[in-house]
């Protein structure tokens, strides 16, 4: 892996409002990166550091080994989607998508039109070069920016939520598309987004941010397993959390959590390191499970009631309220062959597993 | 009948466009007609002779004064249109693009102060500052930068160009703006973003997505400038006399009603012919726009 972008102790200021805080970040060449996180949080304007639109306020930013200090945005080699897609309207979808090779003086007309035409098929809208662009759904526009930009070779295409206006199932099918045409490609994508889903899906490493800060970057799997703090963890996915105190830490870590008593975890189960004293537990939904009729586990279980019932077609949300844990646990259970979906104040036994325990600062 | 009116809702339509359309019949469709007509007929002294006759019309085309003053009415619309829509667009662009959003309306409210005077007066001060011992003059000549005062800036076709630009410029100012502030400002990022420079972005993102504005601004200055009367008649000397004064002298001093009323016709025809190249124009801007 070799790092195409390298980005140190970045800061941008607007005025007295500070956007980004003291950024470091190394994006490797041909990976699919993405930066997560709450609107406002700084990720749209890191994005647009890369792109060139916004200057940092202080710290480096380099693409492919080079000071983008000075390189102003038509001259990066990256390309953008735009959330809003700006697909030029006055142009056609071949226009729009020939716009960037127009500086391209060695490429003959003929050639140009069947890269663009190759562009089009490769995101799936052979023969709409003649259309206008103002005839386009929502789709296809986007589809007509990421042919307007892959055309051009670039070594970064930066997404700025390039699916949040579209409805959950084309949302979907361009994600899959997303993945494939990155790998057929093997161009870098940096993707901006505040669907954590999105990001699990598409990423091979996700950066978190916080008001301007990276709070975590790790990879899909970690970042849901192990996320670093509790602002990551209740991001990202359900969470539900626990008080606890940490009695010891040596090669195990002894810890109390309230309502399940004294237990030992093992170290990877606390992504920072924990010290003696007052700390969180994390356990995910889908980690904890009820014990229906004519069920068995070997696992341990802790008797509850019902407190809250949601129903979701393949899934039903409890909330299960647990002698001793001060909030409702909620818990994530399959709706498999044979399995009521349980009342409102009826008794539950609630299945769970230290090994499933994240422990936070 | 006054029920019927007003208890349905075309009625109550009907109730309210009434009294413009009736406005609008007596003071505009009714003159037009008169004219129309008027241009048909002959001056026999004090009668009018209403006979049909294309003669007012043969005049116009034989007598060689005519088509020149009409020649120079379009060259001047023309010369007005073109000086005030090239100043008026960078006013536009610089508001629309350099001026911060919560300023942009104050900024157009000082466009139009100017029009807190009269017409008239605007015209008149336009004198003060080009007349022969007008401001410019006077200031040049006491920097010395010519030793005598210039006559080209007053009363000839030049002066009448000067003033119409000035009085015509927010009306070109504010359709360019408005197309201008429609751009999305992410279509200029995308082009930046797809390697053009801001100049080439210019070229080739905001003029064309701003031309709408401009040729509503074009059709605006053109249409009101090559009949305006006053100006000429103040401005222009002998030799910047338009047609409009023309249709003037003759309805009044030469008492040809029927002959002004051919020359307006004409005029008009003009006018119409090349807005509807303009329109026609704008059509193929805005096709593809929603």
């Amino acid at each position: 892996m070799t790092a195409l972008i390298t980005l140190t102790g970045v800061n941008k200021y607007y005025a007295d409002y500070h956007a980004l805080r003291d950024i470091n970040l190394t994006i490797n060449a041909g990976e699919f990166f993405s930066l997560l996180g709450p609107s406002g949080c700084g990720k749209t304007t890191l994005l647009r550091t890369i792109a060139g639109f916004e200057q940092v306020t202080d710290g480096v930013v380099m693409i492919g080994g080079a000071d983008m200090a000075a390189v102003p945005a038509n001259l990066r080699p990256t390309n953008m989607v735009f959330q809003s897609y700006a697909i030029f309207p006055h142009l056609s979808v071949a226009e729009n998508v020939a716009f960037g090779l127009r500086k391209s003086k060695d490429i003959d007309k003929q050639t140009k039109a069947e890269m663009v035409e190759e562009a089009l098929t490769m995101v799936g809208l052979a023969g709409y070069g003649k259309r206008a662009a103002h005839a386009l759904s929502g789709g296809q526009r986007q589809r007509v920016a990421l042919a307007r930009a892959l055309i051009l070779k670039p070594k970064v295409l930066l997404l700025d939520e390039p699916l949040s206006a579209l409805d959950k199932k084309m949302r979907e099918q361009m994600q899959v598309e997303l993945i494939r045409l990155q790998r057929q490609v093997g161009i870098t994508f940096i993707l901006v987004t505040h669907d954590q889903e999105e990001a699990l899906v598409m990423s091979d490493r996700i950066a978190v941010m916080f008001e301007g800060e990276i709070g975590q970057l790790a990879d899909p799997e970690t970042l849901y397993r192990r996320p670093n703090s509790r602002r990551v963890a209740s991001f990202i996915g359900k969470m539900n959390f626990l008080e606890a105190e940490v009695n010891a830490v040596s090669d195990v870590i002894a810890i109390d959590v309230e309502g399940l008593g004294p237990l030992q975890v093992s170290l990877e189960q606390a992504p920072e390191p924990v010290k003696q004293g007052p700390a969180v537990v994390g356990i995910r939904p889908e980690t904890l499970g009820i014990l229906f009729e004519g069920e068995t586990t070997d696992r341990k279980l802790i008797d509850g009631v019902v407190d809250e019932v949601v129903y979701y077609g393949d899934m039903t949300y409890y909330d299960i309220r647990i002698k001793g844990i001060s909030q409702a646990i909620n818990i994530a259970m399959k709706n498999l062959i044979g399995r009521p979906v349980l009342e409102v104040g009826e008794a539950a036994q609630v299945i769970w597993d230290e090994r499933a325990l994240v422990v936070l600062n | 009948m006054w029920q019927k009116l007003t208890s349905t809702e075309s009625g109550r339509g009907l109730l309210m466009v009434g009294p413009p359309f009736l406005y609008a019949l007596i003071l505009m469709a009714f003159p037009l007609i008169a004219i129309f007509l008027f241009s048909f007929w002959t001056q026999d002294f004090m009668n009018l002779d209403m006979t049909f006759t294309l003669n007012n019309y043969r005049e116009i085309i034989e007598k060689p004064i005519y088509g020149a003053l009409l020649q120079r009415s379009l060259m001047v619309s023309g010369a007005v249109t073109v000086v005030t829509v090239l100043l008026a667009f960078p006013v536009a662009y610089f508001i629309s693009f350099h001026v911060r959003p919560d300023r942009k309306s104050l900024w157009l409210f000082l466009i139009t102060i100017p029009f807190w005077t009269s017409y008239l007066i605007r015209v008149f001060l336009w004198k003060v500052i080009l007349g022969y011992n007008g401001v410019i003059n006077t200031g040049l000549l006491n920097i010395g930068l010519i030793d005598e005062p210039l006559t080209f800036i007053l009363y000839n076709v030049n002066a009448v160009i000067i003033t119409l630009a000035h009085a015509f410029a927010p009306f070109a100012i504010l359709p360019i703006f408005v197309a201008l502030e429609k751009i999305d400002r992410s279509l200029l990022e995308a082009s930046q973003d797809l390697g053009e420079s801001k100049f080439m972005t210019f070229i080739r993102i905001t003029l064309p997505l701003a031309m709408p504005g401009v040729v509503g601004a074009v059709l605006i200055v053109f249409i009101p400038t090559i009949g305006d009367y006053v100006t000429p008649e103040l401005m222009g000397g002998a030799g910047g006399k338009l047609i409009a004064n023309m249709i003037q002298t003759q309805f009044l001093a030469l008492n040809n009603a029927p002959l002004g009323a051919a020359l307006a016709i004409v005029a008009m025809l003009c006018v119409t012919a090349i807005s509807l190249v303009f329109v026609l124009l704008n059509r193929r801007w805005l096709k593809g726009r929603s």
